[in-house]
This record gives structure tokens, C-alpha cells and sequence, in this order.
């Protein structure tokens, strides 16, 4: 029914911003020739339209399936904050350069902010809330806790999600491996020392 | 009256031990809520957006929001700038809108039709025309409300006027007007009660100002005589605080009186006197929360005109919430910046290394107010001197304390002419500090000591070699050292603790932890004064409902906030005893709190347990408020004045000019430490932060646009994990260092990375690279010109 109120292209103004294009590019690019229809033909493969307007998403976070009515230009990383409160990953840069708002999906570490909710279904999310379990954290948790990994903590959310996937495919990683694994995560307040100390740490005693 | 004073060594159960942050579980667990975070449960939050400034200067002749009011999902239009005013700065705010979600907001935010008239502008710092700088004149009307509009500091704007007075004349209608526009009362005053000359200046204004010269001793005469004189050019360019939470808040209003702000602040108890002139309701109307904040380092002290339009957006949108943070682009565009610093400096010494004479030719910028002056030369009291220094007055966007305001910028300069002067006295620069150490004064033997422990640690006398002798291959290697000062006396504070009947014990501040450890620190003292372990404790901060507590800025919070809860906690330890006393047949002054007892003095086998003596309580549970600073309470248990040295270790790669730093050092004191363990990770942190300043960040602004370039992560370069090396801290503890008190570490270690590095890179490879960032074009420049000469 959303789909029934697709009049025309989406416009393309002077400015487009960054969320724009995931809109354009994500949603409305297929949909021009076959307006009102849920699955159209491009380059040969059946493509689900959605939007522009609100549309049924679930998402299976944490293991428990969530439905949403979101637009499609909603990113993953909003769907997680501002539609279900699950705050723990941070909108940071908001365009997949500082890893604040880390999260596993389908056990790969992914930049939620540069995902739109409509690619997640499907899909296991993973956030940094399911690795505790009442006060019990996790050792790599822990390790951060005794290793002073956190100042301001704006980062840490995004730091520990990608250090648990790190330790996850390597349990006895190389530097260079940890070197790939926490490069693509940014902190301001300068913690990485404390950082490179807690994944030693848990290295040595499982994530 | 009870001993407040700090515990002796062997009396201390927690103070100075090694002390995970208490708010680690929370921050690993994504369960700490920042400002950033708040959603009020079944009450769905409106969501602000901003339309700013394309011009980096402009004066706006119409705003029309008439398409945007009528779309569906908008709530609420706030038009902040006045019609017929101009803008100082690209990304300066225009309008603000609230709606239902932020696709709309944006949405709203582009039907928004603004006409412009652009003004010339500039953006440059570099070195001013000779000649080009003019005098400080009285202060003019327009003037005035550029230095309002443009946050000039209180104490800048006041003595601007005490030395210069005004062009205009203020009627009470005109002080109403500046009040409004955010001017403070001390201002006010000052502006009131200045002078008035007649103006000086006709026509358009310089951009370039120049701030009194001082001259001191004979320095002619200093440098006739100096067996050597080296001179250098040396500086740093404007770098922003990219704070990962950015600048902004939620606003709502429970009813038609009360404001209610979640904002991300290092000044919750600040903030509601901020906000309630231009809302017009009373300071106590106004409610600040906070649990967590994503960073400031200086630039979230105040509630910033965005936050202003929240409240205006949430009071149109019927007191609903509001939530304006700014979007990455903005943050680094306009919600904080260092000024830039330059200077061309010349020093003279004795052979032996003695310096003699200083002078320098200083300028730089920090957007439309100027920028400050560095302190030249930096901790060395050079007994002649001849100084000048320019500001200028450019649209870059407005500057902001930035972690040690103005310390960085001068230690690059200072301990480069320093070192420059060492390499052309071929000395070891260790020997040139110390030969002038005694020119630093009150803190020189913290110096001496920190030096010997640093030059350990580093392996300074084996590793040292004369300037651009230890390369191999295309690999250059190189030492380098600097040292700092700072004050951080504790600030004002105050809170109530209570000891309950049950044995519970909780205190309220008003302050909050920007991620330094201030949760740690207080419950550490609280815990330690009364023999508790940490957990014992309830501490609630963040909050106006509690005592109000200073700004956490200048290193100011740790003596602050040590200081009222050391006060309290003696003072509530003492009425418990009072009330225990007869139970253990002695007399109050005759206890102590240990191992979760209370008991007399030596005799273990007169206690009750803790939860045993607060069951003499009573009723009521004691409850007691303490103050810093506090004369009815001595003694002065914080203090102010800190040393630290640091010493770099680079390699640089000649061809392709990429500099990595192999390994810091760093040294420092800060009186009693409460926290040994967050005590080393401000100084890891700080010199991290220094590492990304010293090689990376730059406030890149176009010349022809006026537009920043960089204003995202990916092309405004911070640190990342691979660029940390072996990081070592060592803390100056113990005799001599503990009995001065709590002082503040926020801003020390911060300072001498900068300095440092740009020295282990000109011992490197043998010619100064004038200014950081140490990036590879400017370091591929000076070997260019060093091959050239």
C-alpha cells in the first residue's frame, strides 16, 4: 500500500546528502518503471521495492525478532536507536569511517550507520547488549574494564563488538591481525593503549 | 575541630592504589546512557535540524520558511539569526527546525529559502604584512557584538575594555539588547563603567591586531653579547576537538515553566543560569541531566545556541522533546577549535648553553575573536625578552579552550628555538634543559628528578646522536624532548552525604565525569575516609537536583571535587562517632574507620561493625555538606602548579616523508593521586592525543570558498590504533610530590607531545619541519630545502 503512493522518481535536488543517496540508491532506482509492484526485474534478478513511504521491517536483533514500520531511507544504526532505544551502538560519523556504532551481522562486523534497515532483514544483528548477561561480563569486557579501555566510552561499544569478532576468528591473533581487526575504529580521548593491553589480555583468556 | 587533612601513607586504604574506573561495566556494556541516547520511554522525541551558512561571511537579507512550516511532520520553525545581520562563519546557524523524524526534518531544512548577500572574508592565518597590524583602539559598537556573538572569553572581553574603553555609548536599552544576545552580567558591568574615547579606526576594519608589545630586561644588549644566536620559525595550525558525542541536547518542558535539558556538558551545574535569560524563566526552573557525556576537552562548557533553539523548538512543540545534536560535518565546522599559533623566534646564549635573550614575532588565529597568546617563552623566564604578537580576526569559525588553552602551541615554539639553539650548539638538548632548568623556577627540582627518570626510560644517553646522524637507508631515526606546566587547582564544589541507619552511605554532586575518572575519584575518597570498600558507596552525580559543583575544565575537577567530599566525609565520620562513642565506652575523638569497622584507635577488640554503628544512628540518617574551598575547614587540601617532562622517539621515511612514532615517554606529577590507575591512563590518553595532533589534525580551510574541507573523519585524521607505539608513564609519587595536595592531569601530559615529536623529527633528519602536523608534504618540504641550501 505504501508502494501505491510512489508518483513519481524520487527528485534529485543541488544537494544530495548522504542519506538521499541510500534512499536513491537503495530503494527507488528499480522502482521507477514499475510503480505499485513489490518485486521488479533489474539486470535479471527480482529486486524488492520498498517505500518511499513507511514499510513493514523485521529485524532479528539479539535474537528476537523485531517489527518496525520504517521508512527505507532508515539506516540500520536508526532503527537500532531512535526506533527500538538500543543505544549502545553510536552514531558517530554517521558515514562508516570512525566505527562507533559497530555491530555483528551474520557474525561479520559491519558500520550500522552505513546500512539501511531494509538490508538487515534476514539477517542475525548483533549489538553489544546481547554480550552481557545480567552483571556478568564477558572476559574481553572484563579485560577492557582492567585495562583502563575506556575514557569518555563514546567509542568502547564500537571497540569491544569489534574485538570480540577479532578474538572470535582468531583466539591467538597476530599483531597483524589485530592491527586489520581495530583499524577501523577511531577513538578521540586516547585509549588505545589500554585497548592493546585488554586484547592481550583476553587473547590469553578467551573472548 | 576533626583533621581534614589527607591520610599519611600508611593510612590510606584506596587513595593513590590502582583503581578500575567505576563506570568501565557500564561503558562495555553499552548500558551507560549519554545525553545522545535519551529517549524517553512512550514519549516519542522530536528531532531538530539545523540550516547554516554557506557563506563564510554574509549578511542575510531574507529567510523565508513559510513552505517548510506547511509540511507534514514539521512541528516547529525557529529563525535564529536576525534579519539585516551578518554571519562571521560558514556553518553558522540560520534557522532550526523540529519534526516528527529526521528524513522530514531535513526535508523541512531544504524547503527553507534564505537569500544572502555574501561580504568578503577571510580564512588565512598566515604571517601578517609587515606593517599590516594595527593598534588596539577603544572598543566600537559593532565590535562588541562581535565579541558577544563570537563567545570571547569573560576575562578577555573585560580587560579589553579596562585597557582600551569604548567608541559608543551604552543606554540601558543597548545593555538590555547585549543581555539578550548572551552577554553576562560581568560584562554588562564592564561595558558600563568603561571609558569612552573617540573612535580610532575609520573604514573597514584589519583583520590583523596587534596586542601590546613587552620588552623585558635589555635584549639588545643580551643578544650583542651572545656567543651564539639561533633563529627558527615554528607553530600550529588550527585543530578542532571532534568530540565523538557531539555538541547538542534534548530539551523539553514537563509544564509551561519548567525546562528540563539532557545536554552533553562539562558544566551541568552551569548550565541552567546559561539557558534562563534568553528562555525568560528563572535559573531554578531549569533541570540538567546528565550520566554520561562523549567527550569535550574544553569545548562544552556552555549551552550553546543550538541547545537555546531546542527549548524554543520544544516550548512551540508544546513542551515536547527536542533533540538537536549536531551532525558530524557541523561539529567539526563550527562547535569548537584550537587557534593556531606562529611565531618566528630568536634566541641568544652563552657557549656554554646559557640562554640570554629571547625574542619573538608571534601570530595566529582562533576566528572572529582572535585567538589568545601564547605564554612565550613557554616555562623558561628568559631574563631578557622582546615580544610582539599578532591576532587574527578571520571567518574560520569561532575557537574554544582546547585542553590546556594556548600551552600546546607555545611549547612547539619554545622547546623548538630550544632545540634549534642545542643542535647549533652541539649539545645534547637534555644538557641545554637542564643547563637553563633553574630559568623555570618554583618547579625546577621536579624537573631534575623527572628528567633522570624519563632519560632511564627512554634510554636517552645510549640512543642520542647528533642531529640527522642515525639513518639507515631511506630511515631516519630521532630523539626528541619537552616539558610542561600547568596549574589545576581544585575548583569550587560542594555536596551532601549522608550515612544512613541501615550502614548505607550515598552523596550527591552536582558535577559530572567526562571520562576522567571524577565517579572514581570522589567514591575512592568517600570510601577511603570511612574505611569502606568502594562498593559501599552510592554516588549520584550528573544532576541540578544536587549541590552544585564547578565546570570540569583547567584541571580544576580532581582537587574540586576530592576536596568537598574529603570535608564531608570527615565531618559525617565524626558525628557517627559521636553517636557510637558510648557504645564502646570511650569518646568520639578516641575512633577510627578501618576494615569496615568503627573502633578504637589501635584496639581492635573494641569495634562494632560498620553496619552495627550506624545502627546508633537514630532515626535520621547524618547527613552533612561539604564545600571547597572551605577556610572554616583548613587545610587547603588541593594546590596548583605541575611539571612533566616527555621524550619522543621517531622514525622518519625520507622518501616518502611519513613520520611514526616509535615510542613516548612520559613523566609527570600531580600532587596526591587519588587513582593511580586513571592517573596513567590520562597520561596514555593525553599522549595519544598528542600523537594525532602532532602528525595529523589540521582545520583544512579553502581560501576561495571559505568553507572547511575536511569536516569528517575521514579527511580530518585522528589517531587510529596502528599508529599508537610503546606508550610508558611513570607518576612522580611519594615524598615531596603527595603532601601538596590533589591537582588536576586533564590538561599537563596534553601539552608536550607536539613538542616533543617536531624535535625527535628534526634530530631525525636534521632540519626543522616549522610546523605540526608533522605530515609528509611539510616534511618532504624542509629536506627539499635543507637539500636546496
Amino acid at each position: 500500500m505504501q508502494d501505491d503512493d510512489v508518483k513519481k522518481p524520487v527528485e534529485v535536488s543541488a544537494g544530495v546528502s548522504r542519506r538521499d543517496f541510500l534512499k536513491i540508491s537503495g530503494a527507488s532506482a528499480a522502482a521507477v518503471p514499475l510503480i505499485g509492484t513489490k518485486v521488479v526485474e533489474a539486470a535479471g534478478t527480482p529486486v524488492k521495492v520498498y517505500g518511499p513511504g513507511k514499510t513493514p521491517v523485521t529485524l532479528t536483533i539479539n535474537g528476537k525478532k523485531n517489527s518496525l514500520q520504517l521508512e527505507p531511507r532508515v539506516t540500520l544504526l536508526d532503527a537500532l536507536r531512535d526506533h527500538l532505544t538500543i543505544t549502545g551502538a553510536k552514531r558517530v560519523c554517521d558515514r562508516a569511517e570512525c566505527g562507533a556504532c559497530t555491530v555483528l551481522v551474520d557474525g561479520k562486523t559491519v558500520y550500522a550507520c552505513s546500512i539501511l534497515a531494509i538490508e538487515a532483514q534476514d539477517k542475525a544483528i548483533t549489538t553489544v547488549e546481547s554480550f552481557t548477561q545480567g552483571d556478568k561480563l564477558l572476559p574481553i569486557q572484563q579485560a577492557f574494564v582492567d585495562n583502563d579501555g575506556s575514557q569518555c566510552g563514546f567509542c568502547t561499544p564500537g571497540f569491544v563488538v569489534a574485538t570480540k569478532a577479532l578474538l572470535d576468528n582468531h583466539p591467538n591473533p597476530t599483531p597483524e591481525q589485530i592491527r586489520r581487526g581495530l583499524s577501523g575504529n577511531l577513538c578521540r580521548c586516547g585509549t588505545y593503549h589500554g585497548i592493546r593491553h585488554a586484547v592481550a589480555q583476553a587473547a590469553q583468556k578467551g573472548a | 575541630m576533626p583533621d581534614y587533612s589527607w591520610p599519611n601513607a600508611e593510612n590510606r586504604s584506596l587513595i593513590g592504589k590502582r583503581i578500575s574506573r567505576l563506570d568501565s561495566p557500564d561503558k562495555v556494556s553499552g548500558r551507560a546512557k549519554y545525553s545522545y541516547d535519551y529517549h524517553p520511554p512512550g514519549n516519542p522525541i522530536l528531532y531538530g535540524k539545523v540550516l547554516r551558512s554557506p557563506y563564510a561571511k554574509a549578511k542575510i537579507v531574507s529567510v523565508d520558511t513559510s513552505a517548510a512550516e506547511k509540511m507534514s511532520g514539521v512541528v516547529a520553525v525557529e529563525v535564529i539569526q536576525k534579519i539585516g545581520g551578518t554571519v562571521q562563519w560558514a556553518g553558522d546557524e540560520i534557522v532550526a527546525v523540529a519534526a516528527i523524524d529526521e528524513g522530514t526534518a531535513e526535508d523541512a531544512i531544504r524547503a527553507i529559502t534564505v537569500k544572502y548577500e555574501p561580504l568578503p572574508f577571510v580564512v588565512s592565518d598566515a604571517e601578517p604584512p609587515t606593517g599590516a597590524a594595527e593598534a588596539p583602539g577603544p572598543m566600537m559598537e559593532d565590535d562588541a557584538w562581535d565579541a558577544i556573538d563570537n563567545q570571547m572569553p569573560d576575562g578577555q572581553f573585560i580587560a579589553y575594555l579596562k585597557e582600551h574603553g569604548i567608541s559608543f555609548h551604552p543606554n540601558d536599552d543597548l545593555l538590555k539588547q547585549f543581555k539578550g544576545d548572551g552577554a553576562s552580567d560581568a560584562i554588562l558591568d564592564a561595558i558600563h563603567t568603561a571609558e569612552y574615547h573617540e573612535p580610532t579606526v575609520s573604514g573597514p576594519r584589519s583583520p590583523y591586531q596587534k596586542a601590546a608589545a613587552t620588552t623585558q630586561g635589555d635584549p639588545d644588549k643580551a643578544f650583542g653579547e651572545a656567543d651564539v644566536v639561533s633563529e627558527g620559525l615554528y607553530g600550529s595550525n588550527v585543530i578542532t576537538h571532534c568530540c565523538l558525542e557531539s555538541h547538542g541536547s534534548t530539551a523539553e518542558w514537563p509544564d509551561k515553566d519548567h525546562l528540563f535539558v539532557h545536554i552533553s556538558t562539562q558544566n551541568v551545574s552551569g548550565v541552567p543560569s546559561q539557558m534562563a535569560e534568553p528562555l525568560g524563566v528563572p535559573a531554578a526552573n531549569v533541570r540538567v541531566h546528565q550520566d554520561h557525556m562523549g567527550g569535550g576537552f574544553g569545548s562544552k562548557f556552555s549551552a550553546d545556541r543550538w541547545d537555546i533553539t531546542a527549548a524554543k523548538l520544544s516550548r512551540k512543540a508544546r513542551g515536547k522533546p527536542v533533540r538537536l545534536m549536531l551532525e558530524r560535518d557541523a561539529e567539526l565546522q563550527v562547535a569548537g577549535a584550537r587557534p593556531s599559533a606562529y611565531a618566528r623566534v630568536k634566541l641568544g646564549a652563552k657557549r656554554d648553553g646559557t640562554i640570554t635573550a629571547w625574542q619573538s614575532q608571534s601570530w595566529g588565529t582562533g576566528g572572529p575573536g582572535g585567538g589568545g597568546s601564547p605564554p612565550l617563552p613557554y616555562v623558561f623566564a628568559v631574563p631578557n625578552q622582546r615580544k610582539e604578537h599578532t591576532s587574527i580576526r578571520n571567518n574560520i569559525g569561532p575557537a574554544r579552550a582546547w585542553r590546556a588553552p594556548n600551552h600546546p602551541q607555545a611549547a612547539v615554539i619554545t622547546m623548538g628555538a630550544m632545540d634549534d639553539l642545542a643542535a647549533k650548539l652541539n649539545l645534547d638538548p637534555m644538557d641545554l634543559w637542564l643547563k637553563n632548568i633553574a630559568l623555570t623556577g618554583a618547579r625546577r627540582q621536579t624537573y631534575e628528578e623527572e628528567f633522570a627518570v624519563a632519560a632511564d626510560l627512554i634510554g636517552w644517553k645510549q640512543k642520542w646522536r647528533p642531529r640527522g646522524q642515525n639513518v639507515s637507508r631511506n630511515i631516519a631515526r630521532g630523539l626528541g624532548l619537552s616539558l610542561h606546566t600547568w596549574g589545576g587547582r581544585g575548583h569550587a564544589s560542594q555536596c551532601d552525604l549522608s550515612i544512613h541507619p541501615d550502614g548505607s552511605v550515598d552523596i550527591k554532586m552536582g558535577t559530572q565525569d567526562i571520562g576522567t575518572g571524577t565517579r572514581t575519584t570522589i567514591v575512592i575518597v568517600t570510601a577511603d575516609t570511612l574505611g569502606l570498600p568502594i562498593e559501599a558507596i552510592n554516588l549520584y552525580i550528573g544532576d541540578t537536583l544536587y549541590p552544585p559543583s564547578g565546570a570540569s575544565g583547567g584541571s580544576t575537577t580532581p582537587g574540586g571535587v576530592s576536596s568537598s567530599t574529603r570535608r564531608a566525609a570527615v565531618d559525617a565520620r565524626e558525628e557517627l562517632f559521636t553517636k557510637v562513642a558510648p557504645a564502646l565506652n570511650t569518646t568520639p575523638d578516641q575512633l577510627e574507620c578501618k576494615n569496615e569497622t568503627v573502633r578504637v584507635k589501635g584496639d581492635a577488640g573494641r569495634s562494632l561493625s560498620w553496619k552495627q554503628a550506624c545502627s546508633k544512628i537514630g532515626a535520621v540518617p547524618i547527613t552533612v555538606h561539604g564545600k571547597n574551598p572551605d577556610k572554616d575547614r583548613s587545610p587547603d587540601l588541593t594546590n596548583s602548579g605541575v611539571g612533566g617532562v616527555q621524550m619522543a622517539d621517531v622514525e622518519v621515511d625520507l622518501e616518502t616523508g611519513i613520520v611514526k612514532v616509535k615510542k613516548m615517554v612520559a613523566v609527570q606529577d600531580c600532587g596526591l593521586i587519588i587513582d593511580l590507575k586513571t592517573a596513567e591512563g590520562s597520561c596514555y590518553g593525553a599522549l595519544i592525543m598528542g600523537i594525532s595532533y602532532a602528525l595529523f589534525e589540521e582545520k583544512v580551510m579553502d581560501k576561495s570558498t571559505g568553507l572547511m574541507l575536511n569536516p569528517n573523519m575521514q579527511f580530518y585524521r585522528l589517531a587510529g590504533y596502528n599508529d599508537i607505539p610503546e606508550l610508558v608513564v611513570h607518576m612522580m609519587t611519594g615524598k615531596g610530590y603527595d603532601e601538596r595536595g590533589v591537582i588536576g592531569l586533564g590538561e599537563p601530559p596534553v601539552i608536550s607531545p607536539g613538542a616533543a615529536i617536531s624535535n625527535a623529527v628534526a634530530n631525525a633528519i636534521g632540519v626543522r619541519v616549522p610546523f605540526i602536523p608533522l605530515t609528509p608534504d611539510r616534511v618532504l618540504t624542509a629536506l627539499g630545502q635543507k637539500a636546496g641550501a
